[in-house]
């Protein structure tokens, strides 16, 4: 589905990252984990077009199409979705206009018809249950007032409707607590079919023990370092992160 | 330079008395007293320039550059041509005014309740001379107000309401004045009156339309009266030609418990000056005053704004939204005046900008001048630029540029325009909001 060849990215003269190697299949869940400043979220934002990062070496091949030439509305429509680390707050645009006219762009794209209305409101409360928001959040400005817990969970709603195939959650468990973080995997875990595939950014092992990763990689200074299963992460918790900055990924077994 | 400004002012006083002739019901002897007065004082008054204080920024010397012929014929519209200014599902009572005249074959009215008038100006001098003199030339002096004083020289048609008291008028009244293609540089002068008996409703639209895209100059004087308790909803749409010129005052006269809001759309013409004022006469009144601009390319549009907490227990509220692109110009100066008497004021005021282009400016001035000790006031501006955050946040769920500028232009404008109460004239600004940008 997804293949990044020698990706090297850089904003403001600084290159970020310097050589990414990676290779996602339909219906597997992948792991980019990494210290603070590895370039995780930089990974995240370059594939979804973010326009500040320039791609300087490399190429992104994604259902066959070179990715870096697709807007990034276009990537979006082709079915790549990024949770933000940061949800964006948007005052005067609610949740249902930003998703309906989302849909519908993302639906006319692929030459299927407008979703009526009331097939549209019956999609969207069927899906605002699996990450346990209450409807009036239907109406609320985009993540105005919301509480970080709210605002990770809204992205989360946004990837049930949208349902993409490559869905790139980008430190979506950053600062919830334990019950918003099984809310946000179960969504996450609800959504996954053969036909899709997941990549989650994190800091910390602790997601993972939900979403259960088929790979894990650790990202060190714009490079991955190591490859494995889900066995890596565990390894990760127990020795931390320091062994990299040492130079000597060897420690690892 | 100097000729220039003397023509201009040359060609208004020397066609007077042709004026004055093709006059016919609307010459009362009363009337055509003001209309010396004002000649005179549109003689005698200086024509603005950057110097004064009021017209600081707005430089009207291309508007004085032209010699405008004052249009005295009524042009044919074709029926099409005037659907393109009606909104769809509005229901009203409809008033068109073809290059300043009144024209009885486009209008429509619904049924009125009794007493009710809506028509023009000078049907209303012929018929009902005692409203007319009773409000006309009030609440808009002339003094230090030259256009105002044109205005009242010419004064000859223009659209008249009259609701009496304890009526309410269901459907808008939808005025259009629209002017139309013509050999000459013409100038029109509508000059409005509203008067809103005690315990009244209405709405009324006035909407300036051009069917061209020529030069043209629209002075407009619209002066309101709403009486005890009466409720009045105004709204403007200004989409004239973009190389006219539109120079509009409004002013209106609050009775006790009376509640005015007012909504004015701006996007059409190269100077575009509004005179906006309301005074509050006696207690607990209300009044709202806002606005959207969106200009583009070198337009100029400039809002000027008094509202005058004369009596205690008043609130009033103001907000004026932005929108500008390429080189166009903005100019707000609000003012909220806070008498000695006025206590337990509320007056809330806003400025609040967005700039498209590295080149568009904005020259902001929000005013309180508060005399009296309890109150509460507050005002703000702002200048800013379209959220790249926000708009790459929509581009990722799959909306596309122009979607996703619209989306966050309507969000930026949603304070003025989710409180406009006709919901046709709603949509038609969100329409526009929509489609104009393609950044």
């Amino acid at each position: 589905m997804l293949e990044v060849k020698n990706l090297h990215a850089s904003i403001e003269g600084n290159e970020i990252l310097k050589g990414i190697d990676l290779k996602i299949n339909s219906g597997e869940v992948h792991a980019i984990m990494g210290p603070n400043g590895s370039g995780k979220s930089t990974l995240a934002q370059v594939l979804a077009g973010r326009e500040e990062y320039e791609v300087t070496d490399g190429e992104v091949m994604y259902n066959g199409n070179n990715l870096l030439e697709l807007s990034p509305e276009d990537r979006a429509r082709e079915g790549i979705f990024l949770a933000f680390q940061y949800p964006i707050e948007i005052p005067g645009v609610s949740n249902t206009n930003l998703l309906k006219t989302a849909l519908n762009e993302i639906r006319k794209y692929k030459g299927e018809e407008e979703l009526d209305t009331f097939d549209f409101l019956a999609l969207l409360k069927e899906k605002i249950k699996l990450v346990d928001l209450d409807q009036s959040f239907l109406k609320r400005s985009v993540n105005e007032g919301f509480s970080g817990g709210e605002k990770k969970r809204n992205e989360i709603f946004q990837l049930a409707v949208l349902s993409p195939k490559l869905a790139i959650l980008d430190e979506t468990d950053s600062g919830l607590d334990i019950d918003a973080l099984k809310v946000v995997a179960n969504g996450v875990n609800k959504l996954k079919t053969k036909d899709n595939a997941t990549l989650v950014v994190t800091h910390y092992q602790r997601l993972l023990n939900y979403i259960v990763p088929d790979f894990v990689h650790v990202l060190h200074d714009g490079k991955i370092v190591k490859s494995g299963g889900k066995e890596l992460a565990l390894e990760l918790e127990d020795i931390g992160y320091d062994w990299i900055k040492n130079g000597s990924p060897e420690v690892v077994k | 330079m100097e000729k220039n400004i003397t023509n201009f002012k040359e060609q208004f006083i020397s066609y007077y008395r042709d004026f004055e002739d093709g006059l016919n019901g609307e010459s009362t002897p009363e009337l055509n007293c003001l209309r010396q007065k004002a000649l005179e004082t549109f003689n005698e008054l200086p024509l603005p320039t950057t110097k004064d204080e009021e017209w600081r920024y707005t430089n009207i010397s291309p508007l004085l550059k032209h010699n405008f012929s004052v249009a005295s014929k009524e042009s044919k519209l074709s029926k099409d041509q005037l659907s393109q200014y009606q909104f769809d599902k509005l229901r009203s009572h409809q008033l068109v005014f073809v290059n300043g005249n009144f024209s009885s074959e486009y209008s429509k009215l619904n049924n009125l309740p009794e007493g009710v008038i809506i028509g023009s100006l000078s049907n209303a001098i012929k018929n009902s001379p005692e409203i007319v003199e009773k409000h006309f030339g009030k609440y808009a002096g002339n003094e230090h107000q030259i256009f105002t004083a044109l205005s009242t020289a010419y004064t000859k048609d223009g659209a008249f309401v009259y609701v009496p008291d304890g009526k309410v008028i269901e459907d808008s009244v939808h005025i259009i004045f629209i002017t139309s293609k013509a050999k000459e540089k013409i100038i029109t002068q509508p000059r409005n009156l509203f008067v809103a008996g005690k315990n009244s409703q209405l709405t009324i639209i006035e909407h300036f339309v051009s069917d061209n895209e020529n030069i043209h100059f629209t002075n407009s004087v619209t002066e309101i009266f709403t009486d005890e308790n009466a409720t009045f909803d105004h709204i403007k749409l200004q989409e004239e030609s973009k190389k006219s010129f539109h120079i509009a005052r409004m002013e209106v006269d609050q009775e006790r418990y009376s509640n005015f809001r007012s909504f004015s759309f701006s996007k059409g013409a190269s100077i575009a000056r509004n005179n906006f004022n309301s005074k509050f006469n006696d207690e607990s009144s209300e009044c709202t005053l806002n606005g959207l601009f969106l200009i583009e390319n070198e337009q100029l549009f400039d809002a000027h704004t008094l509202i005058d907490h004369a009596k205690p227990h008043c609130n009033s509220h103001e907000l004026y939204i932005g929108i500008l692109d390429d080189q166009a110009k903005g100019v707000f100066n609000g003012k909220v005046l806070v008498r000695q008497d006025a206590q337990k004021t509320n007056a809330f005021q806003k400025n609040n900008n967005i700039i498209l282009s590295d080149d568009a400016l904005v020259n902001t001035k929000p005013q309180l001048e508060i005399f009296a000790d309890d109150v509460k006031c507050s005002h703000g501006a702002t200048i800013g630029q379209l959220d790249e955050e926000a708009k790459f946040y929509l581009k990722s769920r799959g909306i596309g540029e122009q979607n996703a500028t619209a989306i966050l232009l309507n969000a930026f404008a949603t304070d003025v325009i989710t409180p406009i109460k006709v919901d046709p004239v709603r949509k038609h600004i969100k329409n526009i909001l929509s489609k104009r940008f393609k950044h």
